[in-house]
């Protein structure tokens, strides 16, 4: 059972997760954020990998990227720093990062790589699920990592059904049709679409993510998923009040 | 064996839909649908009229005589610089336009590098009264500001593009972001043979209009539909894809694809994507991109706007690798010079992308009698400033 699967079977309702680019505000970062997230009672972390042309998301992720990048973050590094922290850090974290990465990197170097870092869950936006079944599913599963399918309001409910039949970690509930980053309160619409997946009785744990950004929106979001992601608003955070204020971000919005 | 796109929207390894989930019922649609409506009476018959009497088409097939003699071959242009607004570029813009209305889209975005796609897909939407949104890199906005205005003037919105670098590459992430937020009523219209499928297709489509017009034009005037050879310049590669199409099949047919090598292929400073860059996914697809040993995209540099992307379409990967076509590359400065050539002893001042294709003229080996068409895919108008600070430099 992966880390993050004997996590949902003990917590099934408000389940924090945070998202930081590794690299930013600077390199050496990596230690210090995961441990004050670990501490102060995140309960999944999402360490996104710094791209160059970065398709799913808005300014502030980009932003954060292009300094990680200028910082000199790279996957061997990232890897060097998760792989030092396997044995001290016991909350599940999940790699976010582009197709791209991962083909230059080699897919089975990378496979080992996250193996060897203790890393069983990958998020990459721009892996489509027919190139995933084609391609990669054999290959993950070789290696025991489980891949997060993103479904948004216009995803069609059959589709929708397929991805919950192939999840083995979570699947990520877009808020809204956007980009990554904040945008105030969770409408009456994006509630109502909740509902509709609320309803359908996946067996998949349902987290949403894009557009939480504090704790009305986390709590709103939690009242129909068991969780949900915050993102941009903690790279902002970081960017305004640096990695030693994190203890005040989390417990604002978990108090 | 075929370079034509197969069933699930590949060329060989190349192609495909590398898009997120936000972006899966928008192509979706477009791939459901744009064969059927490609292939349906009336747009063919929508299409054949504004290419004939909005577009000016078809374009001439011209035996450039002066040139000819210089190169010891029969050099023959085919003249998308006179098409309206001045380069091929329209020819997908009208197609893409009919297809949006079809498609019942409200809303059209695009992204422009030099500003040509920007300006010809302006221009449909004011001919069809479509909202217009045109993404651009803020560095190519102070570059290009002429072709700013044309867009501005003819109602379209022009959106800086303020990531990454600030050219093509990051104006086309800006348009697919704009498409994430806006599904439903926005048809983004692509500007090159590049994108997820079916866009390289889609447009590969509606520029091939060039290369039926070159085999009827070619067997009237020589009594063979078949060149020796063609040459086209490459960016996306959206001129080459249209001047290569129907002939792709013709084996005897030598297909040549002249990248910007801008200050020399390894100067760093280069947009030669095929001699720089390996397979990886850009935009959408799956094919040749200029990138560094973590997959990070390497911003390319030309001259010419419209040739410094930082990849090539699908299906001129696969040509690449399939060796159907030739990949060369041409200097900023030979294509300089091959400008100021045509323009001195033909009379036409060609775009600084078409220079490039001119500019491998010097480097062949013809033989007496072979017949070259080189596809002079745009003028060289817009480019006026360019010629002229450099000319002073001759």
């Amino acid at each position: 059972m992966s880390k993050l699967t004997s996590l949902f079977s003990e917590k099934q309702h408000n389940l924090l997760s945070v998202f930081f680019t590794a690299g930013f505000p600077k390199l050496n970062d990596t230690e210090q954020i995961i441990k004050n997230l670990e501490s102060n009672g995140v309960d999944f972390i999402e360490v996104g990998l710094p791209y160059s042309d970065p398709l799913a998301d808005g300014p502030t992720i980009q932003h954060s990227s292009s300094v990680a990048l200028e910082n000199g973050m790279n996957l061997d590094i990232i890897f060097s720093q998760l792989e030092a922290l396997k044995d001290s850090v016991k909350t599940p974290l999940v790699l976010m990062g582009y197709l791209n990465q991962i083909l230059k990197y080699g897919e089975s170097k990378f496979c080992q790589k996250c193996k060897d870092c203790g890393i069983e869950t990958v998020i990459i936006p721009d892996l489509p699920m027919i190139e995933y079944e084609n391609h990669y599913q054999q290959l993950f599963t070789n290696y025991g990592i489980s891949n997060v399918f993103l479904i948004t309001p216009q995803t069609s409910e059959e589709r929708i059904r397929k991805i919950d039949k192939i999840t083995n970690a979570f699947i990520y509930v877009v808020a809204s049709a956007s980009i990554t980053g904040a945008k105030g309160e969770i409408s009456e619409k994006q509630m109502a679409y909740f509902e509709r997946i609320q309803k359908m009785n996946l067996k998949s744990t349902l987290i949403v993510g894009f557009g939480i950004s504090n704790k009305s929106t986390f709590n709103t979001a939690c009242k129909y998923m068991n969780g949900a992601i915050i993102g941009s608003a903690f790279i902002n955070f970081l960017q305004e009040k640096g990695v030693a204020e994190i203890p005040s971000f989390v417990t604002e919005i978990i108090e | 064996m075929s370079f034509f796109v197969d069933k699930n929207g590949y060329y060989g390894q190349f192609g495909g839909a590398f898009i997120p989930e936000l972006l899966y019922p928008n192509i979706k649609e477009l791939e459901d649908n744009y064969l059927k409506i490609l292939e349906s009476d009336s747009f063919k018959k929508e299409f054949k009229e504004l290419l004939d009497n909005y577009v000016g088409r078809p374009t001439p097939l011209y035996l450039a005589k002066r040139l000819s003699k210089k190169y010891g071959a029969k050099v023959y242009l085919k003249r998308e610089d006179l098409n309206h607004t001045g380069a091929h570029k329209i020819n997908n813009t009208i197609g893409q336009i009919l297809v949006a209305k079809q498609l019942g889209k409200k809303r059209i975005i695009a992204e422009t590098g030099a500003g040509q796609h920007g300006v010809a897909t302006a221009t449909v939407c004011a001919l069809m009264d479509l909202e217009c949104i045109v993404f651009m890199g803020e560095v190519d906005i102070k570059r290009q500001a002429p072709n700013v205005a044309r867009m501005k003037m003819l109602g379209a919105t022009v959106v800086p593009a303020k990531s990454g670098s600030k050219t093509l590459k990051d104006a086309t992430n800006e348009a697919i972001r704009d498409w994430i937020g806006n599904p439903e009523d926005t048809y983004y219209l692509i500007g090159s043979v590049v994108g997820p499928h079916p866009y390289p297709d889609m447009v590969a489509r509606l520029q091939s209009i060039i290369s039926k017009e070159i085999k009827e034009q070619l067997l009237v005037q020589t009594g063979n539909e078949n060149p020796d050879m063609i040459i086209a310049c490459v960016g996306g590669g959206s001129n080459a894809a249209g001047a290569f199409y129907h002939y792709l099949d013709t084996k005897n047919v030598q297909l040549i694809a002249v990248e910007a090598a801008g200050l020399g292929v390894h100067s760093g400073q280069s947009a030669a994507t095929s001699q720089l860059g390996d397979v990886g996914v850009l935009h959408g697809s799956k094919t040749i991109l200029m990138q560094d040993k973590y997959g990070q995209v390497i911003e390319p540099y030309s001259i010419s706007a419209g040739l410094d992307y930082p990849g090539i379409g699908p299906l001129h990967a696969f040509l690449h690798e399939r060796e159907r076509a030739v990949f060369m590359n041409a200097t900023d400065q030979e294509a300089l010079d091959a400008a100021y050539e045509l323009t001195k002893i033909e009379g036409i001042i060609p775009a600084l992308e078409s220079a490039h294709a001119l500019a491998v003229l010097p480097k062949m080996k013809f033989t007496t009698g072979q017949v070259v068409v080189v596809n002079l895919s745009g003028r060289g108008d817009k480019d006026l400033e360019t010629y002229i600070t450099h000319l002073k430099d001759e």
